[in-house]
Protein backbone atom coordinates (compact mmCIF):
# COMPACT_ATOMS: atom_id res chain seq x y z
CA UNK A 1 0.00 0.00 0.00
CA UNK A 2 1.00 3.79 -0.02
CA UNK A 3 1.94 4.79 2.99
CA UNK A 4 0.95 7.87 4.66
CA UNK A 5 3.86 10.26 4.04
CA UNK A 6 3.37 10.22 -0.04
CA UNK A 7 -0.17 11.61 0.44
CA UNK A 8 1.02 14.28 2.60
CA UNK A 9 3.88 15.75 0.15
CA UNK A 10 1.33 15.62 -2.28
CA UNK A 11 -1.35 17.78 -0.64
CA UNK A 12 1.70 19.91 0.83
CA UNK A 13 2.65 20.18 -2.65
CA UNK A 14 -0.96 21.47 -3.60
CA UNK A 15 -1.18 24.06 -0.70
CA UNK A 16 1.52 25.41 -2.00
CA UNK A 17 0.55 26.13 -4.94
CA UNK A 18 -3.09 27.33 -3.77
CA UNK A 19 -0.45 29.91 -1.31
CA UNK A 20 0.94 31.14 -4.67
CA UNK A 21 -2.34 31.91 -6.73
CA UNK A 22 -3.68 33.86 -3.42
CA UNK A 23 -0.59 36.01 -3.48
CA UNK A 24 0.27 36.37 -7.24
CA UNK A 25 -2.90 36.97 -8.92
CA UNK A 26 -5.08 39.54 -9.65
CA UNK A 27 -8.23 38.19 -10.22
CA UNK A 28 -10.59 37.96 -7.62
CA UNK A 29 -12.13 34.35 -9.02
CA UNK A 30 -8.28 33.13 -9.03
CA UNK A 31 -7.77 33.70 -6.17
CA UNK A 32 -11.21 31.86 -5.05
CA UNK A 33 -9.52 28.80 -7.04
CA UNK A 34 -6.44 28.68 -4.59
CA UNK A 35 -8.53 28.99 -1.99
CA UNK A 36 -10.06 26.19 -2.68
CA UNK A 37 -6.94 24.23 -3.64
CA UNK A 38 -5.53 24.80 -0.55
CA UNK A 39 -8.91 23.23 1.12
CA UNK A 40 -8.41 20.31 -1.46
CA UNK A 41 -5.10 19.75 0.07
CA UNK A 42 -6.04 19.62 3.68
CA UNK A 43 -9.22 17.86 2.61
CA UNK A 44 -6.66 14.91 1.02
CA UNK A 45 -5.01 15.12 4.55
CA UNK A 46 -8.16 14.28 6.15
CA UNK A 47 -9.05 11.47 4.08
CA UNK A 48 -5.46 10.22 4.09
CA UNK A 49 -5.85 9.73 7.99
CA UNK A 50 -9.11 8.67 7.86
CA UNK A 51 -8.24 5.06 6.79
CA UNK A 52 -7.39 4.28 10.04
CA UNK A 53 -10.31 4.84 11.74
CA UNK A 54 -13.09 2.73 10.44
CA UNK A 55 -15.50 2.46 13.64
CA UNK A 56 -16.19 6.24 13.71
CA UNK A 57 -15.26 7.79 10.44
CA UNK A 58 -13.64 10.43 11.89
CA UNK A 59 -11.93 11.69 8.43
CA UNK A 60 -14.21 11.50 6.27
CA UNK A 61 -16.95 12.54 8.62
CA UNK A 62 -15.16 15.90 8.72
CA UNK A 63 -14.19 15.83 5.13
CA UNK A 64 -17.80 15.68 4.27
CA UNK A 65 -18.52 19.20 6.44
CA UNK A 66 -15.63 20.30 5.16
CA UNK A 67 -16.59 20.31 1.43
CA UNK A 68 -20.41 21.61 2.59
CA UNK A 69 -18.23 24.83 4.38
CA UNK A 70 -16.54 25.18 1.23
CA UNK A 71 -19.33 25.31 -1.10
CA UNK A 72 -20.87 27.76 1.22
CA UNK A 73 -17.71 30.11 0.95
CA UNK A 74 -18.13 29.84 -2.30
CA UNK A 75 -21.33 30.81 -3.07
CA UNK A 76 -20.83 33.92 -0.59
CA UNK A 77 -17.41 35.04 -2.38
CA UNK A 78 -19.27 34.79 -5.48
CA UNK A 79 -22.00 37.02 -4.67
CA UNK A 80 -19.08 39.65 -2.85
CA UNK A 81 -17.36 39.36 -6.35
CA UNK A 82 -20.52 40.20 -8.56
CA UNK A 83 -20.87 43.18 -6.37
CA UNK A 84 -17.32 44.14 -6.47
CA UNK A 85 -17.53 43.97 -10.39
CA UNK A 86 -20.90 45.56 -10.44
CA UNK A 87 -19.85 48.69 -8.31
CA UNK A 88 -16.41 49.32 -9.65
CA UNK A 89 -16.08 47.48 -13.08
CA UNK A 90 -13.45 45.46 -12.02
CA UNK A 91 -12.46 42.60 -9.82
CA UNK A 92 -8.81 43.11 -9.28
CA UNK A 93 -8.33 43.28 -5.71
CA UNK A 94 -5.69 45.58 -5.60
CA UNK A 95 -7.58 48.13 -7.08
CA UNK A 96 -10.46 48.29 -4.98
CA UNK A 97 -9.46 50.78 -2.07
CA UNK A 98 -12.36 52.56 -1.24
CA UNK A 99 -15.00 52.10 1.64
CA UNK A 100 -18.71 52.96 1.58
CA UNK A 101 -18.56 56.87 1.53
CA UNK B 1 5.05 -1.34 -8.58
CA UNK B 2 1.96 -2.65 -7.95
CA UNK B 3 -1.36 -1.14 -9.82
CA UNK B 4 -2.14 0.98 -6.86
CA UNK B 5 1.51 2.76 -6.70
CA UNK B 6 0.80 3.27 -10.71
CA UNK B 7 -2.65 4.42 -10.20
CA UNK B 8 -1.21 6.52 -7.17
CA UNK B 9 1.39 8.08 -9.35
CA UNK B 10 -0.57 8.68 -12.48
CA UNK B 11 -3.72 10.90 -10.28
CA UNK B 12 -1.21 12.67 -8.47
CA UNK B 13 1.55 13.93 -11.79
CA UNK B 14 -2.09 14.79 -13.10
CA UNK B 15 -3.45 16.68 -10.11
CA UNK B 16 -0.27 18.52 -9.91
CA UNK B 17 0.29 19.02 -13.18
CA UNK B 18 -2.95 20.60 -13.72
CA UNK B 19 -2.91 22.37 -10.35
CA UNK B 20 0.48 24.68 -12.00
CA UNK B 21 -1.19 24.82 -15.20
CA UNK B 22 -4.28 26.77 -13.45
CA UNK B 23 -1.75 28.92 -11.31
CA UNK B 24 0.28 29.80 -14.49
CA UNK B 25 -1.67 29.96 -17.05
CA UNK B 26 -3.00 33.72 -18.36
CA UNK B 27 -6.25 32.76 -19.67
CA UNK B 28 -8.96 32.51 -16.66
CA UNK B 29 -11.09 30.33 -18.87
CA UNK B 30 -8.64 27.35 -19.13
CA UNK B 31 -7.46 27.60 -15.61
CA UNK B 32 -10.95 26.79 -14.58
CA UNK B 33 -11.37 24.19 -16.81
CA UNK B 34 -8.06 22.72 -16.22
CA UNK B 35 -9.27 23.16 -12.31
CA UNK B 36 -12.13 20.63 -13.55
CA UNK B 37 -9.15 18.21 -14.22
CA UNK B 38 -7.31 18.59 -10.65
CA UNK B 39 -10.53 17.88 -8.90
CA UNK B 40 -11.35 14.75 -10.73
CA UNK B 41 -7.89 13.62 -10.30
CA UNK B 42 -8.28 14.44 -6.45
CA UNK B 43 -11.64 12.48 -6.20
CA UNK B 44 -9.42 9.33 -7.78
CA UNK B 45 -7.11 9.93 -4.89
CA UNK B 46 -9.77 9.89 -2.63
CA UNK B 47 -10.84 6.47 -3.88
CA UNK B 48 -7.06 5.16 -3.34
CA UNK B 49 -7.43 5.95 0.34
CA UNK B 50 -10.68 3.61 0.27
CA UNK B 51 -12.46 7.01 0.37
CA UNK B 52 -14.91 6.51 -2.17
CA UNK B 53 -18.08 8.20 -0.93
CA UNK B 54 -15.69 11.03 -0.23
CA UNK B 55 -14.91 11.21 -3.82
CA UNK B 56 -17.95 10.51 -5.01
CA UNK B 57 -19.35 13.97 -2.79
CA UNK B 58 -16.36 15.64 -4.03
CA UNK B 59 -17.90 15.33 -7.80
CA UNK B 60 -21.18 15.92 -7.33
CA UNK B 61 -20.73 19.10 -5.19
CA UNK B 62 -17.31 20.57 -6.33
CA UNK B 63 -17.36 19.71 -10.05
CA UNK B 64 -21.45 19.84 -9.69
CA UNK B 65 -21.37 23.01 -7.86
CA UNK B 66 -18.59 24.91 -6.99
CA UNK B 67 -17.42 25.47 -10.70
CA UNK B 68 -20.35 25.66 -12.28
CA UNK B 69 -21.31 28.75 -10.01
CA UNK B 70 -17.47 30.09 -10.71
CA UNK B 71 -18.47 29.55 -14.41
CA UNK B 72 -21.66 31.94 -13.35
CA UNK B 73 -19.82 34.24 -11.90
CA UNK B 74 -16.91 34.54 -14.61
CA UNK B 75 -19.40 35.00 -17.38
CA UNK B 76 -21.56 38.01 -15.63
CA UNK B 77 -18.75 40.00 -14.72
CA UNK B 78 -17.77 41.11 -18.06
CA UNK B 79 -15.38 40.07 -20.01
CA UNK B 80 -13.58 42.79 -21.65
CA UNK B 81 -12.09 43.80 -17.74
CA UNK B 82 -10.87 40.17 -17.73
CA UNK B 83 -9.30 40.72 -21.03
CA UNK B 84 -7.52 43.89 -20.07
CA UNK B 85 -6.02 42.12 -16.93
CA UNK B 86 -4.30 39.15 -18.79
CA UNK B 87 -2.62 41.69 -21.18
CA UNK B 88 -1.10 44.19 -18.69
CA UNK B 89 1.27 40.79 -18.27
CA UNK B 90 2.32 39.98 -21.08
CA UNK B 91 6.00 39.26 -20.41
CA UNK B 92 6.48 36.05 -18.38
CA UNK B 93 7.85 35.72 -15.74
CA UNK B 94 6.95 39.31 -14.20
CA UNK B 95 9.21 40.57 -11.37
CA UNK B 96 6.30 40.89 -9.11
CA UNK B 97 5.76 37.29 -9.14
CA UNK B 98 9.02 36.74 -7.94
CA UNK B 99 8.08 37.11 -4.25
CA UNK B 100 4.90 34.74 -4.19
CA UNK B 101 7.03 31.84 -5.90
CA UNK B 102 9.40 32.61 -3.26
CA UNK B 103 7.27 32.40 -0.24
CA UNK B 104 5.59 29.46 -1.87
CA UNK B 105 8.71 27.45 -2.26
CA UNK B 106 10.32 28.24 1.09
CA UNK B 107 6.59 27.22 2.87
CA UNK B 108 6.77 24.03 0.61
CA UNK B 109 10.22 23.21 2.02
CA UNK B 110 8.90 23.87 5.43
CA UNK B 111 6.00 21.64 5.25
CA UNK B 112 7.99 19.00 3.47
CA UNK B 113 10.44 19.29 6.64
CA UNK B 114 7.68 19.06 8.91
CA UNK B 115 6.07 15.33 7.10
CA UNK B 116 9.54 13.94 7.32
CA UNK B 117 10.33 14.67 10.73
CA UNK B 118 6.74 13.66 12.04
CA UNK B 119 7.47 10.32 10.60
CA UNK B 120 3.92 10.16 10.18
CA UNK B 121 3.47 5.96 9.50
CA UNK B 122 4.62 5.42 12.85
CA UNK B 123 2.43 7.35 14.79
CA UNK B 124 1.11 5.77 17.84
CA UNK B 125 -2.63 5.75 17.21
CA UNK B 126 -1.93 4.38 13.55
CA UNK B 127 0.38 1.53 14.82
CA UNK B 128 -2.51 0.97 17.40
CA UNK B 129 -5.11 0.85 14.81
CA UNK B 130 -3.45 -1.40 13.04
CA UNK B 131 -2.87 -3.70 15.32
CA UNK B 132 -6.84 -3.67 16.44
CA UNK B 133 -7.62 -4.43 12.44
CA UNK B 134 -9.36 -0.90 12.91
CA UNK B 135 -8.06 0.65 9.12
CA UNK B 136 -11.31 0.39 6.52
CA UNK B 137 -10.49 -3.20 4.47
CA UNK B 138 -10.18 -2.73 0.43
CA UNK B 139 -13.56 -4.23 0.04
CA UNK B 140 -15.13 -2.72 2.77
CA UNK B 141 -18.68 -0.85 2.07
CA UNK B 142 -18.01 2.02 4.33
CA UNK B 143 -21.08 4.10 2.88
CA UNK B 144 -23.92 2.46 5.17
CA UNK B 145 -21.31 3.13 8.03
CA UNK B 146 -20.88 7.04 7.44
CA UNK B 147 -25.04 7.03 7.34
CA UNK B 148 -25.10 5.47 10.96
CA UNK B 149 -22.51 7.34 12.26
CA UNK B 150 -23.77 10.62 10.92
CA UNK B 151 -27.26 10.21 12.43
CA UNK B 152 -25.59 9.03 15.88
CA UNK B 153 -22.27 10.13 16.77
CA UNK B 154 -21.92 13.39 14.66
CA UNK B 155 -25.74 14.47 14.66
CA UNK B 156 -24.12 18.00 16.69
CA UNK B 157 -21.96 19.13 14.04
CA UNK B 158 -24.50 17.97 10.98
CA UNK B 159 -27.52 19.59 12.02
CA UNK B 160 -24.49 22.95 13.10
CA UNK B 161 -23.42 22.63 9.39
CA UNK B 162 -27.11 22.33 7.74
CA UNK B 163 -27.98 25.54 9.77
CA UNK B 164 -24.59 27.61 8.41
CA UNK B 165 -25.50 26.21 4.94
CA UNK B 166 -28.65 27.67 5.07
CA UNK B 167 -27.43 30.71 6.49
CA UNK B 168 -24.81 31.13 4.07
CA UNK B 169 -26.96 30.21 0.70
CA UNK B 170 -29.88 32.80 2.41
CA UNK B 171 -27.06 35.74 2.74
CA UNK B 172 -25.69 35.27 -0.64
CA UNK B 173 -28.58 35.39 -2.62
CA UNK B 174 -29.72 39.22 -0.40
CA UNK B 175 -25.85 39.73 -1.59
CA UNK B 176 -26.14 39.42 -4.98
CA UNK B 177 -30.05 40.48 -5.65
CA UNK B 178 -30.50 43.83 -7.48
CA UNK B 179 -29.72 46.78 -5.36
CA UNK B 180 -32.83 49.04 -5.17
CA UNK B 181 -33.24 50.69 -1.73
CA UNK B 182 -29.86 50.06 -0.22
Amino acid sequence: MISLTHFMVVSAVLFCIGLYMIVSKHNAIQILIGIELMLNAAILNLVAFGKYDRSSNGGQMFVLFAIVLAAATTAVALAIILNVYRRYKTIDPGTIDNLKD
Amino acid sequence: MTLVQVLFYLMSFIALGSALFVAATKNLVRSIFMFFITLFALAGLYVLVLADFVAITQVVIYVGGILVLILFAFMLSGKETLNIIAEQRKPFISLSKVPAILLACLFLIVLINVIFKADVDHLGWIKNSIALKNGIAPDAAMTENIGINLMTRYLLPFEAISILLIVALVGAAHLSRKESGA
